[in-house]
């Protein structure tokens, strides 16, 4: 045990990959439940790195990011969802373009 | 002292009583108040003549200092000196009989008691501008008869007509009244004081003849003088100014007012006496302005307008004798040209009065009968505005075209144009005396003038026939003009032949009818240059187009603030800038998280560049 | 101490003002009135009792101030409450005054809702402009120049006319904008001292002196001249101002005109000048011009009005246009002219206001083209209107002409084209005072119009404000004493203009 078996740079361009998958799809989707979804890629993604660097350097830091960001992706995700539905019932839709009321 | 004071004080005091109680007083009393206190001033002024002419020595008093900042001291001071005094005496003198030739002609009146105040307050201003001992108070009197000026040609304010000819009179002479003005302050920064015997005395001192100071500054007085004795160019306000009450005219237009120039230039004249630049612009001025508007008398057909560009005529005789020295003269011919203009403007007023307020010479006629007094006076008036020989028009005229004469090099053309002047003058006077008064009568008057016009009337016929044997004190005022005796005795004679070869061509033409001008008239090349002086020159129409239509253009144009133009485009910039703002807030999601990262990516990309 | 209760006299009048709103329908009126009245009393018999020696003009220099008053206020940046009153501050604070009780009475009966508010906010605007004539603390200063705004904004847009809310938001913007600029100038000149004397301070008299390197002297200087000619206003800083007129409540024009516009005046002549003396210098003929073209740009676009008011504000512009030109020719009588023209204008114009809130009160019109003829229905107020007419276009005998002549007078020495210019000004005083006159006064009057003349409050008003005018034009002699001390002490504060001032004018120096 001990260190990271793969290459960091590895894991570094993963994390990278899922982050933009993520942010593609929070830029391009219309659903607000993709959305979310991608907004938990981008955050696991961010982890998945922090997880990465704590083994490499073999520091506890990683780690507890890493708790640290499942808590907010919970608690974000837990807001989240409340807001889904509640959208659900004011517009009968989750499709945020058609939900937008701010008219400019 | 006191005695002074009082002289411009009680028209002042009576015109402030009146225009207080004007709702509240009786014409009687508004009335006894009006004439009333000309009359005292008058005697006031009679006895302070009478002491003058057995003492001779100037009188001067100072009632308190009016502005004292650091050397510029004006006083409410006065100076009488001979000059004064004959000013005085014709301003209280001619204006007391107007006045009482006003409570006949404006009986009817409504605004009875503010025309009194009005015509009081004028002759109080009129009084501080002949007496005032410095400049600033001679402009304060000057600016007071402009103003009354303007109030008694717009008496009659619902007519908008007489509030136009009224802001007109107002307006031009206020151009030349702000020539003054810089003159004044010329006078005042380069030599230290507006009291006018110092002032002549340092500029004596301080400048050389024929300098461009002395010049300069003549000239700007000049102007003022131009604009209120309705000389050239700025003389088109007269006729116009016709369109207030006959005994305005009389008074204002005629008599006193108008002739403020001559005064201001006969005052101080030892500055002109040092440019003799615009003394020459004064002959030249002087002439042109005779033959001009004695040409336009020539056309008219209105009574009043008639005697207005004769007043303008005879002024420019004035200015002759001023701009050739003879300033005695110039006052000789100003106190006789109040006597008898004063009288012809009376009786055109006494006229109308009788005729139902018509002015168009035509519709009148075959009035010698009817109005005796009235034709009497006329005649006379006539005869003085002619210059026929042994009235006071012809001793004063006659000594001007000497005068003019006498000078070399230039002296006999202005003598020449002068000569010409006399010989229309003599046309025009007597083609109204004989249109208005001989022939068919056209229409009836339908009242005879009573005590308080007849009196004004033969007192004046009396002055108009035989002022010019009055003595004035004026010896010690000017220099000793040129004498005149070794004049040819053939100038002498065509100065008394041309009046009455004037008299003899109007009775030819007006009259007996033998000498017919219709071909001449009638041709269309007569006809236009009847209508080119009829509108007097046509000055009107070009000061329209050259000054008035800009101006009012410029005002249209900029009604609405054009400053305003620039603050406005901030406002739009920002409300533009706003705009573009908003849009980028659209409450797209994706729209904010796209930006946000793009903005992301370009900040990262400028720190990566500032750290290589 | 006699200052700070003259303004706390004010201020507390005017809350008074406010809760008499409870009293009864009249009650705030009378309060402002006696408010005002008391305010009046109090000033004159604490000048009689303070300065018997300042009004003898032999007295040295250095007991210029009739009374002067200092206290800590916030020491560690030097900040303090420093009033003090010489003749200029003397001759302007009455003319505060008189001018509120002109405003009160204009308010008479004009003012039919929330009576206690509005006499509350004129107090308060009188307090702050008295204020700004006595501090002499630059941060109090700029605290007083800032009270009597609000007030001010608050009797546009709340009493205003049909478009109040956009006049009273360009006033505001414009002032509020060039305030903001002087606030920015007066703390880099307390910083700028600071360097030199070791220790902050907003006093005047500790600044008056400082030295700036000419660069920073010039900007600095720019940021109080535009505060100041913007309140003046001259011009092209003038465009609020015919807005501002139109739209105010009579007693709010007769305040923005007869006093406000004079705070402006007040601080060029007082703080911009003696400050900055080289930079003013340098600056001299760029103000001088603009005054010349206020003078004249005032004139044409006065003709070019229908509107009443929107005339008067732009002859407004006009004569204002006059005392910019005679600040910076500053020498004895052209900065006498200034002076003058402050007083005579503020008196000549509150008049004029006063007669076009009265017509719009009878009229409900400011529109001169619907007038015509009112002489014949009410000759009192014509009389009345004639008089102030001619006294705006310069009749000699009356106040406005001492000051115009005066001022240009003092000009010429120093330049004479531009005073030829600003001398056209006159021409086009006539023309559009004759014309108001005419288009509101003279012409055909309409046969059905029920329209009052003025009653017995009105007129005393106006002969008040008439005798004014006359005795300023007839014996102006104690105002000029009263400023003249001041002058003197101003003028050894900046010898270096006056030195190039003195090479201009040889000619008079010599006499």
């Amino acid at each position: 045990m001990g260190g990271l078996q793969v290459p960091l740079e590895h894991v570094q361009v993963l994390a990278a990959l899922l982050f933009s998958c993520g942010l593609l799809g929070l830029m391009l989707r219309r659903n607000i439940i993709f959305m979310l979804m991608s907004l938990e890629v981008m955050l696991n993604s961010a982890a998945l790195a922090f997880v990465a660097a704590g083994a490499k350097w073999a520091e506890a830091d990683g780690q507890v990011i890493f708790l640290l960001i499942l808590s907010v992706a919970a608690a974000e995700i837990s807001v989240g969802l409340g807001l889904v539905l509640q959208i659900q019932r004011r517009f009968k839709t989750l499709d945020m373009d058609s939900a937008n009321r701010l008219r400019g | 002292m006191n005695s002074l004071s009082l002289i411009p004080a009680l028209p002042l005091v009576s015109a402030v009583l009146l225009m207080i109680g004007s709702a509240r007083l009786s014409k009687r009393v508004v009335a006894i108040f009006g004439v009333g206190s000309v009359g005292l001033s008058a005697l006031i002024v009679a006895s302070v003549a009478q002491d003058f002419l057995t003492t001779g020595e100037v009188q001067t008093a100072t009632l308190w200092a009016w502005i004292s900042v650091a050397n510029f001291t004006p006083g409410i001071a006065f100076y009488i000196d001979g000059l004064t005094v004959v000013m005085m005496s014709v301003i209280t003198g001619v204006g007391f009989l107007i006045h009482l030739y006003s409570v006949e002609f404006m009986e009817s009146d409504e605004s009875f008691a503010r025309y009194f105040s009005y015509m009081n307050l004028f002759v109080a201003a009129m009084l501080l501008l002949v007496m005032a001992d410095n400049l600033l108070l001679l402009y304060l009197g000057w600016e007071g008869v402009g103003v009354c000026s303007y109030l008694l040609v717009g008496f009659w304010y619902r007519d908008p007509n007489n509030g136009a000819a009224a802001r007109k009179a107002f307006v031009v002479t206020r151009i030349g009244d702000t020539a003054m003005a810089l003159g004044l302050f010329l006078l005042f920064t380069e030599l230290g004081t507006l009291q006018i015997q110092p002032l002549m005395a340092a500029a004596n001192v301080q400048w050389s003849g024929g300098g461009t100071l002395p010049v300069l500054a003549t000239a700007l007085l000049l102007g003022g003088a131009v604009g209120k004795s309705a000389q050239l160019p700025l003389h088109t306000w007269l006729p116009d100014a016709m369109a207030g009450p006959t005994p305005v005219s009389a008074l204002i237009h005629a008599a006193t007012m108008v002739t403020a120039g001559v005064y201001l230039i006969a005052r101080t004249h030892e500055l002109f006496l040092l440019a003799p630049a615009t003394m020459q612009a004064i002959a030249w001025l002087g002439v042109a302005t005779v033959l001009l508007a004695a040409f336009a008398a020539l056309a008219q057909n209105d009574i009043k307008r008639i005697l207005a560009y004769s007043t303008i005529s005879q002024i420019g005789y004035m200015f002759l004798a001023l701009g050739v020295g003879a300033f005695s003269a110039g006052i000789f011919h100003l106190m006789t040209h109040a006597f008898f203009k004063a009288l012809l403007f009376l009786g055109a007023g006494a006229v109308i009065h009788c005729l139902h307020h018509e002015h168009n010479i035509f519709k009148m006629g075959g009035l010698r009968t009817r109005l005796p007094v009235v034709f009497a006076s006329f005649l006379i008036g006539s005869a003085a505005l002619a210059a026929l020989p042994f009235t006071s028009g012809f001793y004063s005229k006659d000594s001007i075209l000497l005068a003019a004469w006498a000078l070399p090099d230039i002296g006999p053309i202005l003598w020449a144009g002068g000569l010409l002047g006399a010989l229309i003058t003599a046309i025009y006077s007597f083609r109204l005396v004989f249109i208005v008064f001989f022939g068919e009568a056209n229409t009836e008057p339908d009242k005879q003038v009573g005590w308080k016009i007849a009196v004004p009337l033969m007192v004046l016929c009396v002055l108009a026939a035989f002022g010019g044997w009055i003595g004035q004190p004026l010896s010690e005022v000017f220099p000793a003009t040129a004498d005149f005796h070794n004049v040819a005795h053939s100038v002498e004679y065509i100065g008394i032949a041309i009046p009455l070869i004037g008299l003899l061509i109007a009775y030819l033409v007006f009259l007996g009818g033998q000498l017919s001008v219709s071909k001449l008239t009638d041709s269309s090349l007569g006809k236009a240059l009847q209508n080119f002086w009829r509108d007097g020159w046509r000055l009107d129409a070009l000061y329209h187009n050259l000054l008035v239509r800009p101006f009012t253009g410029l005002a249209r144009l900029c009604r609405n603030e054009p400053v305003d133009i620039f603050y406005n485009s901030i406002v739009s910039f920002l409300r533009w800038s706003h705009r573009g703002l908003v849009s980028l807030q659209t409450g797209e999601l994706r729209w904010y998280a796209t930006t946000m990262v793009f903005g992301l990516l370009l900040l990262v990309a400028i720190m990566l560049r500032n750290a290589s | 101490m006699s200052l700070a209760i003259l303004i706390g006299i004010l201020l507390v009048g005017g809350l008074l003002a406010l809760l008499a709103d409870r009293w009864g329908d009249g009650t705030p009126r009378w309060v402002s009135l006696v408010t005002i009245g008391v305010a009046l009393v109090y000033l004159l018999t604490t000048v009689a009792d303070t300065a018997p020696e300042y009004f003898n003009t032999t007295a040295a220099i250095g007991s210029d101030w009739i009374t002067y008053l200092k206290l800590d206020w916030i020491p560690r940046f030097g900040i303090s409450f420093e009033l003090a009153m010489d003749g200029l501050s003397l001759l302007l604070v009455i003319l505060t005054l008189l001018l509120g009780l002109i405003a009160v009475s204009s308010s008479w009966s004009e003012i039919d809702f929330k009576q206690g508010l509005f006499q509350a906010n004129l107090l308060w605007t009188l307090a702050g402009v008295t204020g700004v004539f006595l501090a002499m603390d630059l941060f109090l200063f700029f605290l007083f120049w800032e009270v009597m705004l609000i007030p001010m904004y608050l009797l546009i847009a709340i009493w205003g006319h049909e478009n109040k809310a956009y006049a009273a938001m360009k006033f505001f913007i414009f002032t509020q904008f060039s305030g903001l600029l002087m606030l920015l100038s007066i703390v880099v000149l307390a910083w700028q001292a600071s360097l030199t004397n070791g220790s902050y301070s907003y006093s005047y008299f500790d600044l008056l002196g400082t030295t700036l390197n000419s660069n920073l002297e010039f900007w600095v200087m720019l940021g109080f001249f535009l505060a100041f000619t913007v309140k003046l206003p001259g011009f092209p800083f003038h465009t609020w101002l015919p807005d501002a007129h139109t739209q105010a409540p009579t007693a709010g024009s007769v305040l923005l005109a007869g006093i406000l516009l004079k705070t402006g005046a007040y601080g060029l002549l007082r703080f911009a000048i003696p400050l900055f003396p080289e930079a003013s210098m340098n600056f001299a003929p760029i103000a001088m011009s603009l005054g010349a073209a206020g003078v004249i740009y005032g004139a044409v676009l006065a003709f070019a009005q229908t509107d009443f008011k929107r005339l008067v504000a732009y002859s407004s512009v006009s004569h204002m246009g006059f005392v910019l030109l005679g600040l910076y020719a500053w020498n004895n009588i052209a900065l006498q002219g200034a002076i003058m023209q402050m007083v005579a204008h503020g008196v000549s114009t509150a008049a004029l206001f006063m007669m076009a809130g009265a017509i719009q009160h009878r009229l409900h019109t400011r529109d001169m083209r619907r007038m015509g003829g009112l002489w014949h229905d009410a000759p009192r107020m014509g009389a009345c209107a004639l008089f102030f007419a001619v006294a705006s276009l310069g009749l000699p005998g009356l106040g406005n002409f001492v000051a115009e002549f005066l001022v240009l007078l003092g000009l010429f020495a120093v330049n004479p084209w531009i005073t030829a210019i600003a001398a056209l000004g006159m021409i086009g005083a006539a023309i559009y005072a004759l014309w108001m006159m005419q288009l509101a006064f003279q012409g055909k009057p309409e046969e059905l119009r029920e329209f009052g003349d003025f009653g017995s409050r009105e007129m005393a008003t106006m002969a008040t404000m008439m005798i004014i005018l006359v005795c300023l034009g007839m014996y102006p002699q104690p105002v000029l004493d009263l400023a003249q001390p001041v002058l003197d002490s101003l003028q050894k504060l900046t010898p270096n203009i006056e030195a190039v001032v003195a090479l201009t004018q040889v000619g008079v120096m010599d006499q």
